[in-house]
C-alpha cells in the first residue's frame, strides 16, 4: 500500500509519514496542493489523505485534480474544523466513514485505509 | 376581588424593564386610563350636558305650562263669578227702572218681582227689599220680618248710597244656608232709594265645584280677610278663616309658587273681583299637576343613565383590547427583538468556538502524533518497551489530548448555524455533552444529577445545535434552583410521535402567580440578581422553532418540572415556513 499525505502542518505531517513506515507503509508526504500533484504524477498511490483546508487550494479540490491524474485513486479526508457545512459537504465527497477529524488515531487511520482499499479491490 | 381577578387584562401587571425617556410609550396601564379617561370625558360630558340642559328645559317648560293654565283657569273663573254677579245687580238695575218707586213699594208687586227673579234666575234670590232715601226699609218680601228696618246708621247703607252698590260678605243667613246680599242705588223722579236682595250661594258653589281641575286642586273664594266665602275642600269650612297668606291687592290674576312647610309646593292662582269684597283663589299642589313630567323626567333620566352606562362599557371593552393589542405586540416586538440578538450573539458564540476548536484540533493532532511516534519507538526498543511507566506516561500524554479534543467537538456540535440544521441527533449523547460542561459545578456543589433514557430510543432528526442550547438553558436552570446537594432528575421517553423530555429538579420552586409568565421576555425573579429572564423566553422559542413544546409544572420548596416534547421527525420546510411567518425574521 502506498499512501500520499497532504497537510499544511509540516510537524504533523512528517510525524505521521514516519510513525505509518514504522507499520510498514510506503508514505510520501507534501505541504501543499502542487507538491501533491507532482508527487501523484511521478508515484502511483492507492490511497491520498488530504487535508480539507490547504493553502491555496482546498481539500475537495484537489482530489477531483488527483482523480484526474490517477482515477484509481481513493481519498480520506481530515479536517481539524468540524464545522456543519465542511462536515455536510465532506462526507458528500467522502462518503460518511472516510472524513475523520483531528487528532485522529493512528490506528483508526490505517484501519480506514485498509477500508477504503478493499472497496477498490471490490471495484 | 376574584371575580375582578378574571377580567384583569394581561397588560394590567406589566413591569417593564424599559427605562429612560421613552419609558412612558410601555406604562400600558397609563395608556389605558388615559385612553378610558379621555374617550369617556369626549362621549359622557356631551350626554350629561344634554341631558341636564333637556331635564332644566322641560321642566321650565312645564312649569310654565302650570302657571298658564292656572293662570286661565282664574281668569275665566273670575269672568264666571263677576259676571253672575253684574247679572243679578243688572237685575236689580231693571226691576228700579221698569218700576216707579210707588209700584216697589206695594209688596203683592214685589212678591211677584221676586217670583219671577226666582224663576228667570233658577233660584238663587231669596228676599226683596226697598229701603227709601232715609234708610228705612219700606217694603220686604222674604222670609224674614224686616219690614221697616232702619239700615241708615249701617255702613253697607251708606256704601251704596256712595258708591251705587254693595254686595255683602257671605253670612250664614235663612235655614242656615250661607247668602249674600246686593244692593244696587236707583233713583226715579229726583228720588233716590235703594233696592237690596239676599242671594242664595248654593248656584255659587255649584260654579266652583264645576271646575276642572286635577285630582286634589282647590277653588275657593275668600274675603279681604281672608274668611272663606265658599266652602273648601282642604282649607277649612265656610266663615273660616284660611291657613294661607291673604295675597296681595292685584287689578290683574296673578299665579305665584309657594313654599309649604310639609315641603311641598303650592301653586296659587288669585283674582280680586272688582266691586266685591272677594277674593278668588284656586290652590294646587305642585306634585299632582308635574306628574306627567315626573313620568318624562323619569324615562330621561333612566334613558341617559342606560345610555352611559353602555358607552362606558364599550368604552371599557374597546379600550382594555385595543391596550391588550398593543402590549401582546409590543410583548412580540420585544420577543423577537431579543431572540434576534441572542441569535446574533450566539452565530458569534459558536464562530469563536468553531475557530478556537480549529485552532486548537491541529496542534492537539500534533501533539497525538509526536506521542504517538515516541510511544512507537518505545514500544519497538526493546529496552524501553519492557519501561511500563515510559508506555503509561505516552498514554496519558494520549489520553489527555482525547479529552481536549473532546471539549472541542463538544464546544463545534453546541456553535449552530444561523439556518436549521435537521440531522438525526441522539439524545442521550447530547445531554451528555450538556451535562459535560456542568460536571464541575455538579461536583463543587454536590448535585446529583440522574439521567435515564431507554435503550430503544431511535435517533430523532432534529437540530443539535438548537438542542444543546435548549438544554443547557433547562439545566442551568435546575443548577441555579437547586441547593448545595440537591437533585436532578433527567428522563427520556417516547409519546407517540413525541419524545418527552422530563428535567425535574428539587430546588425552590416557582411561585404559582409566576408560571404561566416563566416564559415570558425579561420575566425573572432572579431580577438584580444577574439574571436576564431571556433564558426561558429564548428556550420556549427554540423548542418552538423545532416544533416541540414545553412546559412547567412546579410547586414552591418542592422543586419543578420542565417537561419538553420534541416530534421525532422535524419537517424541515415546515420549521421554516414556520420561521419565514415568525415576526422579525
Amino acid at each position: 500500500m502506498r499512501v500520499l499525505l497532504v497537510d499544511d502542518e509540516e510537524e504533523l505531517v512528517t510525524t505521521l509519514a514516519e510513525r505509518l513506515s514504522l507499520r510498514g507503509i510506503d508514505v510520501d508526504w507534501t505541504t501543499d496542493g502542487e507538491g501533491a500533484l507532482r508527487l501523484a504524477r511521478r508515484n502511483l498511490y492507492d490511497v491520498a489523505v488530504l487535508d480539507v483546508k490547504i493553502p491555496r487550494i482546498s481539500g475537495l479540490k484537489l482530489k477531483s485534480e488527483l482523480a484526474k491524474i490517477c482515477p484509481a485513486m481513493k481519498f480520506i479526508f481530515v479536517t481539524g474544523h468540524g464545522s456543519e457545512d465542511d462536515f455536510r459537504a465532506g462526507t458528500a465527497e467522502a462518503g460518511a466513514g472516510y472524513y475523520l477529524v483531528k487528532p485522529v488515531g493512528i490506528d483508526v487511520l490505517i484501519q480506514k485505509m485498509h477500508e477504503v482499499l478493499r472497496g477498490k479491490e471490490e471495484e | 376581588m376574584k371575580a375582578l381577578a378574571r377580567f384583569k387584562p394581561k397588560f394590567w401587571d406589566h413591569r417593564d424593564v424599559a427605562a429612560g425617556p421613552y419609558k412612558h410609550l410601555f406604562n400600558f396601564r397609563r395608556i389605558w386610563k388615559m385612553a378610558v379617561i379621555l374617550t369617556a370625558g369626549v362621549t359622557l360630558l356631551p350626554v350629561v350636558v344634554l341631558a341636564v340642559i333637556d331635564y332644566n328645559v322641560t321642566r321650565r317648560s312645564e312649569e310654565r305650562e302650570i302657571h298658564l293654565r292656572t293662570f286661565r283657569l282664574v281668569s275665566n273663573t273670575r269672568r264666571t263669578i263677576s259676571f253672575f254677579l253684574e247679572e243679578r245687580k243688572s237685575a236689580l238695575g231693571f226691576i228700579a227702572r221698569d218700576n216707579e218707586f210707588e209700584t216697589l213699594n206695594d209688596p203683592a208687586r214685589l212678591g211677584v218681582i221676586l217670583d219671577n227673579l226666582k224663576q228667570a234666575f233658577g233660584g238663587g234670590f231669596v228676599d226683596l227689599g226697598i229701603i227709601d232715601p232715609l234708610g228705612y226699609q219700606r217694603t220686604y218680601v222674604g222670609p224674614y220680618d224686616l219690614q221697616g228696618k232702619d239700615y241708615s246708621d249701617q255702613g253697607w247703607y251708606k256704601e251704596v248710597v256712595e258708591r251705587g252698590v254693595y254686595v255683602s260678605d257671605v253670612f250664614m243667613g235663612f235655614r242656615h244656608m250661607p247668602h249674600l246680599v246686593v244692593a244696587v242705588r236707583c233713583s226715579s223722579g229726583g228720588l233716590s232709594y235703594v233696592i237690596r236682595a239676599t242671594l242664595d250661594m248654593q248656584r255659587f258653589n255649584d260654579l266652583l265645584s264645576q271646575l276642572e281641575m286635577s285630582g286634589l286642586g282647590d277653588a275657593f273664594i275668600i274675603n279681604r280677610d281672608g274668611i272663606l266665602q265658599t266652602p273648601s275642600r282642604l282649607r277649612g269650612k265656610i266663615l273660616e278663616k284660611i291657613a294661607l297668606p291673604i295675597p296681595r291687592y292685584s287689578h290683574a290674576t296673578e299665579v305665584f309658587e309657594q313654599q309649604n312647610p310639609e315641603n311641598s309646593s303650592l301653586i296659587i292662582g288669585y283674582a280680586y273681583i272688582e266691586g266685591t269684597p272677594f277674593i278668588l283663589m284656586i290652590v294646587e299642589k305642585k306634585a299632582d299637576l308635574m306628574k306627567s313630567w315626573y313620568r318624562t323626567r323619569m324615562t330621561l333620566v333612566g334613558f341617559a343613565s342606560a345610555s352611559m352606562i353602555i358607552i362606558l362599557f364599550v368604552i371599557l371593552g374597546v379600550a382594555t383590547r385595543l391596550v391588550n393589542n398593543m402590549h401582546e405586540a409590543d410583548q412580540k416586538r420585544v420577543m423577537t427583538l431579543h431572540q434576534v440578538e441572542y441569535s446574533n450573539k450566539m452565530a458569534t458564540v459558536g464562530r469563536l468556538a468553531a475557530g478556537v476548536a480549529h485552532e486548537i484540533n491541529n496542534p492537539l493532532a500534533i501533539i497525538n502524533e509526536k506521542v504517538g511516534l515516541i510511544k512507537d519507538l518505545f514500544s519497538m526498543r526493546e529496552k524501553c518497551a519492557k519501561d511500563d511507566k515510559l508506555i503509561a506516561l505516552a498514554d496519558s500524554v494520549i489520553a489527555s489530548v482525547e479529552r481536549c479534543a473532546t471539549i472541542a467537538r463538544r464546544l463545534l456540535r453546541f456553535s449552530r448555524s444561523e439556518e436549521i440544521n435537521i440531522r438525526p441527533v441522539d439524545l442521550k449523547e447530547t445531554i451528555f455533552d450538556v451535562l459535560g460542561f456542568l460536571d464541575k459545578e455538579a461536583e463543587y456543589r454536590s448535585i446529583k444529577v440522574s439521567v435515564e433514557v431507554p435503550e430503544s430510543l431511535s435517533k430523532i432528526e432534529s437540530d443539535s445545535g438548537r438542542l444543546h442550547q435548549i438544554f443547557l438553558n433547562i439545566i442551568n436552570n435546575a443548577f441555579a434552583a437547586v441547593e448545595e446537594g440537591g437533585h436532578i432528575d433527567i428522563s427520556v421517553s417516547q409519546e407517540g410521535e413525541f419524545v418527552r423530555i422530563t428535567f425535574t429538579d428539587d430546588g425552590c420552586g416557582i411561585p404559582e402567580e409566576d408560571l404561566d409568565r416563566v416564559f415570558e421576555p425579561f420575566f425573572s425573579t432572579k431580577a438584580g440578581r444577574g439574571g436576564t429572564g431571556l433564558g426561558l423566553s429564548i428556550t420556549s422559542g427554540l423548542v418552538q422553532e423545532l416544533g416541540g413544546k414545553i412546559g412547567v409544572q412546579s410547586k414552591v420548596g418542592m422543586g419543578t418540572s420542565f417537561v419538553v416534547l420534541l416530534p421525532f421527525q422535524t419537517n424541515k420546510k415546515e420549521v421554516e415556513d414556520g420561521n419565514a411567518s415568525a415576526p422579525g425574521r
